[in-house]
């Protein structure tokens, strides 16, 4: 036991104390926990918003909020959870507390920037608050012209120069990591050798820094054409609104991949963990993160598809969009292909991994489903395309962030949580998930619209099913809130490595020291080298 | 400067983590301590610079796409919108510019001679100009203002006929309006940069900051390189206004 | 590696002069109506002098592949913009259809 608390007064938890040293830290482990903190509130932020939602579709009749609320409801839910928890989650949480120690590096390339990246966050998310309490936002995430520029009476430009300010974070964030994993490898760590959550990383990085800014300008242009009368988008002087649509979704499809890479790069490391193996076909892996973030900027169009686009740009969309499935799909079979006959044990993180693997294949098929263009005229806008997206973001993304970390948090805090909590949690959220989106398929191929808040009353079972199923989906989130919590003031202790996992990150103490290594580490050895016949320790 | 080669000094026993205050085993102390030499910590700090103005080029790109649709959609909109802009004045202005990118570039090597004069004199010349050009920008558009160019409730009704023009001056205003708000930054920075080099802080040794400061300035100085022929130099072959 | 070189003021002020060489040239043309030749050619004057920038104030010339290889992207993904939703507007005509 006092082993243990000198464990954790040696680590980056121990001195120096305060909030000074915590507020002003430049290490990216504290730096990483003040992101947690804040993604969290967000998540219950975004959450609040979504049991709104699913209240007023318990009926037919748009009866508990009026539509502009319900716009409102909708639109805040969207902004909230897409630009203040997924898009940060991972790289700025995982991401940043992993990365470095991953690599064999003391800090990032810019410690500095990595603490401005979440000041920025802060105040982006402030400004954001601001325009929630003076008079909301109802464009949608989407941010559409010429309402959002023009007509809509909410907070459109507060909320437009929020979401500019955000992006900065996720551009500094992703700077960074960029210069870190080509600048400050240990020796021997080949790009070849490295976890293939940094090659996920690294991706992600590269795709911040190509689409952020462009959604940067683009809200910015619209907030200017609000405040300054500065018509880019405005039609009445010959401004088009598709080219707004364009120059959004250019950033907001990459998006999903900033949000879902990092995911996948989890999973790599999750899967070859339990199942002791090197990944199967590491390479392809690291590749195909390459190959969906190069691709991911290749098919925003498929947004357009009924915007009046040119049919010819339709058809080259629609057969890239299906093209970024492949580099998804590999990575999908040769995780499963590492875990046949891997020595796969039901810990926590594994039930984490298992869902995601359904969940994650189901999102990305219906994405082709929505890719042909003839589909997508009778399916967009209504609840298939919302069930499609959430499978990804919330069974893909969430699931990943979740089991990452699970998987990680004995490393971050030096204690054991609850592996009855943790797989009840991941019962509660696998089914509380699919009872909330399946239903959403059926009710979009029937097409119930998107955005609606109320509906023909032949819809109300499945939409009753679907708030039901949120509701347990909350129960499942909040779950983790308890036990992680129980288990920083009573847990045990967590060893260096209690997975029995590969990799530089368990090597060091849990938690780790401030430098994080005692001794500059040489690599000399493949990622995931794992032996047969290993033991494991586990709690 | 003469610091050992990578690998080795990554193994040299003693260079552990914890030696946050001691600085005698003879490192630069503008070495921070996540780098392992000065040099590694230039070129990390030259590929983030980089980085970040890529996400600069994607920033100005956005709006060099609306650009280049509506200008598509509308191409004697845009002659006649470029008519009405002060071709003199924005030569004058892009010579300023390219003038100040000379002043910046003998300003980082000023501080890799280790000259602190010439440093001091080529960034104040750079602010200088760089306000000069400012200046000129106040006047061009204090000049739309007075002739109804401004997009919005005041725009000149007998333009509003021909569809698009105020779709160009809203580029307009926009592009040249961030470009400025980039000068303005720039000058800031180079304000601070000036005054470190007036405490002698950069030398052949350390000069990582003046370095990636010049290439924000330089990157500006080339986004007006394409603003001046797309924005002045459209119309003006087919006459005076 | 932009350590070792420290370029003469004389080269510094060649780029400096050619680049206005240029602007110059740039003004001038634009006087002659060169028909649909006028854009290419001031875009093109436009990319030379951001090249000469870009390599000698920059000093890219010296820098590392990585470095170069950054630069290009950057532009590279200007063009992928440009392109595809050029791509959009440009083939809208070829439906027939009356209106775009």
């Amino acid at each position: 036991m006092s082993q243990q608390t000198s464990t954790i007064s040696r680590s980056y938890l121990g001195p120096p104390y305060g909030l000074a040293a915590w507020l002003l830290t430049k290490d990216h482990k504290r730096i990483a926990m003040l992101y947690l903190i804040s993604v969290t509130i967000f998540f219950a932020v975004g959450g609040l918003f979504a049991s709104g939602i699913r209240v007023e579709l318990l009926t037919p009749a748009g009866d508990v909020w009026t539509s502009d609320t319900y716009n409102k409801l909708f639109t805040l839910h969207g902004v909230v959870m897409i630009f203040f928890f997924l898009i940060p989650s991972i790289p700025a949480v995982l991401g940043n507390f992993m990365l470095p120690i991953m690599i064999g590096a003391k800090d990032l390339a810019f410690p500095r920037i990595n603490l401005l990246s979440w000041y920025i966050y802060v105040a982006g998310a402030i400004i954001t608050l601001a325009a929630v309490f003076s008079g909301g936002l109802d464009t949608g995430w989407t941010f559409y012209t010429p309402y959002s520029s023009i007509s809509s009476e909410t907070a459109v430009t507060t909320a437009a120069i929020g979401v500019f300010v955000t992006g900065f974070s996720s551009i500094l964030t992703g700077l960074n990591f960029i210069v870190t994993v080509h600048r400050m490898r240990a020796p021997g760590m080949t790009w070849f050798r490295l976890p293939l959550f940094v090659w996920a990383q690294y991706a992600t990085s590269l795709v911040m820094i190509l689409g952020t800014p462009v959604i940067a300008i683009t809200v910015l242009l619209v907030a200017a054409e609000r405040a300054l009368h500065l018509g880019i988008f405005d039609p009445r002087i010959g401004g088009d609104p598709v080219l707004f649509q364009h120059l959004f979704w250019f950033y907001s499809h990459p998006a999903v991949y900033i949000m879902i890479l990092p995911g996948m790069g989890v999973m790599s490391e999750l899967v070859a963990a339990v199942s002791r193996k090197q990944i199967f076909g590491y390479s392809f892996v690291a590749f195909s993160s390459l190959a969906i973030a190069v691709l991911g900027f290749l098919v925003w169009g498929h947004h357009l598809f009924v915007s009046s686009q040119s049919i010819y740009a339709g058809l080259v969309f629609s057969i890239i969009t299906m093209l970024v499935a492949v580099p998804s799909a590999v990575k999908t079979f040769n995780w499963t292909a590492t875990m046949f006959k891997g020595s796969v044990t039901w810990e926590s993180p594994t039930w984490w991994v298992v869902g995601f693997m359904g969940l994650f294949t189901i999102g990305g098929l219906t994405g082709l489903f929505l890719a042909a263009m003839g589909m997508d005229i009778h399916l967009t806008d209504t609840y298939f395309v919302v069930a499609h997206f959430h499978y990804i973001m919330v069974g893909g993304a969430i699931m990943a962030y979740m089991g990452g970390l699970h998987f990680w948090w004995p490393k971050m805090t030096g204690k054991l949580y609850s592996e009855g909590g943790a797989k009840a949690s991941a019962i509660l959220v696998f089914s509380g998930f699919n009872l909330t989106f399946f239903p959403q398929f059926l009710l979009g191929y029937l097409g119930m619209p998107r955005r609606y808040h109320a509906y023909p009353e032949e819809w109300q079972v499945l939409n009753v099913l679907s708030t039901a199923g949120a509701s347990i989906l909350a129960l499942g989130y909040l779950l983790p809130a308890f036990y992680f919590t129980y288990s920083l003031v009573k847990g045990a202790n967590a060893p260096a490595n209690p997975w029995g996992a590969k990799g530089l990150e368990w090597t060091v103490p849990s938690p780790p020291p401030t430098f994080n290594f005692d001794e500059d580490p040489v690599v000399n050895e493949p990622a995931y080298n794992y032996k047969p016949g290993r033991e494991v320790h586990v709690g | 400067m003469a610091e050992p080669t990578t690998t080795a000094h990554a193994m040299m026993p003693g260079h552990t983590a914890a030696h946050s205050g001691d600085h005698g085993h003879g490192h630069d102390p503008n070495l921070q301590h996540h780098f392992y030499s000065m040099e590694q910590q230039l070129e990390a700090s030259t590929l983030g610079m980089w980085v970040f103005l890529v996400t600069e080029v994607m920033f100005f790109g956005g709006m060099f796409m609306a650009y280049l649709a509506y200008r598509t959609m509308y191409p004697e909109a845009w002659v006649a919108g470029s008519n009405h802009l002060n071709v003199p004045l924005g030569a004058l202005n892009t010579g300023v510019l390219i003038c100040s990118s000379l002043t910046m570039v003998l300003a980082v090597r000023a501080a890799q001679l280790g000259s602190r004069r010439g440093q001091i004199v080529n960034l104040i010349l750079t602010i200088i100009l760089g306000g000069v050009f400012l200046v000129v920008k106040y006047f061009e558009y204090k000049d739309k203002f007075v002739h109804h160019l401004v997009p919005g409730p005041h725009f000149d009704p007998a333009l509003k006929q021909q569809h698009g023009q105020e779709l160009f001056f809203s580029l307009y205003f926009m592009l040249t309006g961030v470009h400025a708000a980039h000068m303005v930054i720039g000058i800031g920075i180079m304000t601070v940069i000036l005054i470190m080099a007036w405490r002698g802080r950069f030398g052949p040794g350390y000069y990582t900051p003046v370095e990636v400061s010049g290439l924000y300035w330089h990157f500006v100085d080339i986004v007006w390189i394409f603003l001046f022929p797309l924005l002045y130099l459209l119309g003006f072959h087919y006459g005076q206004h | 590696m932009s350590t070792a070189h420290i370029a003469s003021v004389r080269l510094y002020v060649a780029v400096f002069v050619a680049l206005l060489i240029f602007t110059g040239l740039t003004v001038l043309v634009a006087y002659f109506d060169l028909g649909v030749l006028n854009t290419p050619v001031a875009l093109g004057v436009a990319v030379i002098k951001a090249s000469l920038v870009v390599l000698f104030f920059m000093g890219v010339r010296h820098n590392t592949p990585l470095t170069k290889v950054v630069v290009v992207s950057g532009f590279l993904w200007l063009f992928i913009l440009f392109g595809l939703t050029m791509g959009d507007y440009l083939t809208r005509p070829w439906l027939g259809v009356p209106g775009r």
